[in-house]
């Protein structure tokens, strides 16, 4: 599928562009603003941002493959990164990591058939005095149990 | 007593509250002074890096060349992604313009006109939260061009936030480098280092940003002051994250040298149902485990920690009670570091990946007591052995928390092995080597 910037976000661009001497280094900003239009960075994403940034696409796929953050594939509306890392583990965080994935029958790095739901079981996210916890894309849910992981599933399942 | 990273102030994080209470002085007063003075006012004050290496801060700045025609640069590291560590993200939300005013103070001492603050991607709130403050401090003047009205000097400087994507590997500072830089997170060889070699080959300082905001309290109260606070030898405040198995969870703000029984009992309310402590990690999951019951006299801080045989790392604390299941958190620590590899050096790509497989022996009940000399062989041969600390990080909790809980490992490989007897070996059924082995 073709990709390109909105003009919005190519202001955006070209707004990173200047905070670095080279323009290599505003790859991971643009990656992020590239991710937030199409939700996933796709073979054409990589390549408008290298022609963007005039950069090789490789250097691009070289990045993008090496973080985990940019997602390689679409991923849910809902994002659930689970963090079973020692202090969540030791706060059961293995329970409701099993409980998600009982609840939205899917395993790690799926994604539900109706495309609403995603599951990823993440390093830890420094929520270790609020353990355990999830994020939902970009926010935090902390503090949780088993039951409220359930609520929670439910309130984003009813919503749109 | 006294909080200086994070003090009980209502608002604090706005600009109009910071100012009221006595912000923005101390970067002033800097200005007053010669870089050189703010430097050797720092390295008085024996302020100690923050981030884990806890090497004097001062002494860092002081690397810095004098006289260059290259650009020079500081990174202020708030990636933060040590199992075990929150306390970055409570001065974004808190305390953002003491972070600030403190990067002002470090940029006119090393003389750095750019600042790039790295900020994990995962943390997009907290990001959100200092990017407000920022922009707060750029319209009043604080920073960027606007400084030289403000402040009537000629320095001035420009602070910009590089959100990380989630790489642990982009904590060690060189990565962190190559990251800005736009690359994979690979960690640099060193030396050169940053100071030499930093940012597109220009002079570079990294500092944590704990660190940093302890900078404009020492220059606005002297460094006199900050070095009677705590212990003599690594003074201040340190931002204590204490999790796992304590009833209140979470950051404290404490002298350097509060007794770490102090810390899990008075501060953090003590292990729920009273039980015993089986294991403490003090200073974030890469740094030697301590048993339980040896944790009588050890104060926080870095040289008492080191005696104590651990390391005082990011202050993150993961107390564990008697009925954790050690295995079980060795091979998640060992799982993490498997993850986070970035696969540059063979022993910690490869090394990572076997003590994680000799774990989940030992869980699933298939280990032998020779596993757990064959951990320790593989934790010695990636120690050491690595461009980064990387793989100390990974050989040591593995190291450490078999030789000193070695009964409570023998006791599981013993007591769930399918063969049990080791050394008799004219007993083909009382053999602790897998039959197969033994028919060759």
């Amino acid at each position: 599928m073709q990709f390109k910037f909105t003009q919005e976000n190519l202001d955006k661009v070209n707004d990173v562009i200047k905070r670095y001497p080279d323009k290599q280094a505003a790859i991971m900003p643009v990656l992020w603003i590239a991710q937030a239009q199409n939700r996933w960075i796709s073979n054409e994403v990589m390549q408008e941002v290298a022609k963007v940034l005039g950069i090789n696409p490789e250097e691009v796929l070289g990045v993008v493959t090496f973080y985990t953050m940019y997602h390689q594939k679409p991923m849910g509306k809902y994002h659930l990164q689970v963090c079973t890392n020692v202090s969540c583990m030791l706060r059961g965080a293995y329970n409701i990591y099993e409980n998600v994935k009982k609840n939205l029958g899917i395993e790690n790095m799926q994604v539900t058939a109706d495309q609403k739901f995603s599951l990823e079981e993440v390093e830890c996210m420094g929520s270790c005095g609020t353990a355990p916890m999830i994020a939902v894309n970009e926010d935090y849910y902390e503090n949780l149990s088993v039951d409220k992981v359930n609520k929670l599933l439910e309130d984003l399942k009813k919503s749109i | 007593m006294e909080k200086i990273v994070l003090p009980d102030i209502k608002d604090l994080h706005l600009i109009e509250v910071y100012i009221a209470n006595g912000g923005y002085t101390a970067v002033r007063k800097a200005f007053g002074q010669s870089p050189d003075d703010i430097i050797s006012q720092v390295k008085k004050s024996g302020l100690r890096g923050r981030g884990g290496a806890a090497f004097s801060a001062g002494l860092k700045w002081s690397f810095m060349p004098k006289t260059t025609t290259k650009e020079k640069y500081l990174c202020v590291n708030g990636d933060e992604s040590e199992p075990g560590s929150f306390k970055d993200r409570q001065i974004f939300e808190f305390n953002p313009h003491q972070l600030i005013e403190g990067i002002l103070i470090t940029s006119y001492a090393i003389g750095a006109k750019t600042t790039y603050v790295y900020i994990r991607g995962e943390y997009h709130k907290w990001i959100k939260l200092f990017e407000k403050a920022l922009s707060d401090a750029y319209q009043n003047g604080f920073v960027g061009q606007g400084m030289k009205e403000k402040f009537g000097t000629d320095f001035y400087c420009d602070i910009f936030v590089h959100k990380g994507a989630g790489a642990y590997i982009c904590g060690e500072e060189s990565a962190l480098m190559n990251s800005i830089e736009g690359k994979r997170g690979y960690p640099r060889v060193k030396p050169p280092f940053p100071a030499q070699f930093g940012l597109w080959g220009c002079p570079t300082t990294v500092n944590n940003v704990e660190t940093i905001t302890n900078v404009p309290p020492i220059i606005s109260k002297g460094w006199d002051w900050f070095a009677k606070i705590g212990e003599p030898k690594h003074p201040g405040t340190i931002l204590f994250g204490i999790s796992g198995h304590v009833n209140k969870p979470g950051v404290y703000e404490l002298p350097s040298g509060t007794l770490l029984t102090d810390l899990i009992y008075n501060y953090a309310g003590g292990v729920p149902g009273n039980k015993k402590i089986l294991c403490v990690i003090p200073g974030g999951s890469s740094m030697p485990p301590l048993r339980g019951d040896q944790l009588e006299g050890i104060k926080m801080d870095a040289e008492s920690l080191k005696a104590a045989g651990s390391a005082i790392g990011t202050g993150g604390v993961m107390v564990m009670d008697e009925d954790t299941d050690l295995v079980k958190v060795l091979a998640r620590i060992a799982k993490f570091y498997y993850h986070e590899s970035c696969g540059q050096c063979t022993p910690c790509r490869e090394g990572t990946g076997w003590l994680l497989k000799i774990l989940n022996r030992i869980l699933r009940g298939e280990g032998s007591v020779n596993d757990l000399d064959l951990l320790i062989s593989v934790a010695n041969n990636i120690e050491g052995n690595t461009i980064c600390a990387l793989g100390d990080a990974a050989a040591w909790p593995v190291k450490f928390m078999v030789m000193r809980f070695r009964d409570y490992f023998e006791e599981r490989v013993k007591k769930e092995i399918k063969l049990p007897v080791a050394n008799k070996v004219h007993s083909m059924r009382n053999t602790a080597f897998p039959l197969s082995e033994i028919k060759n």
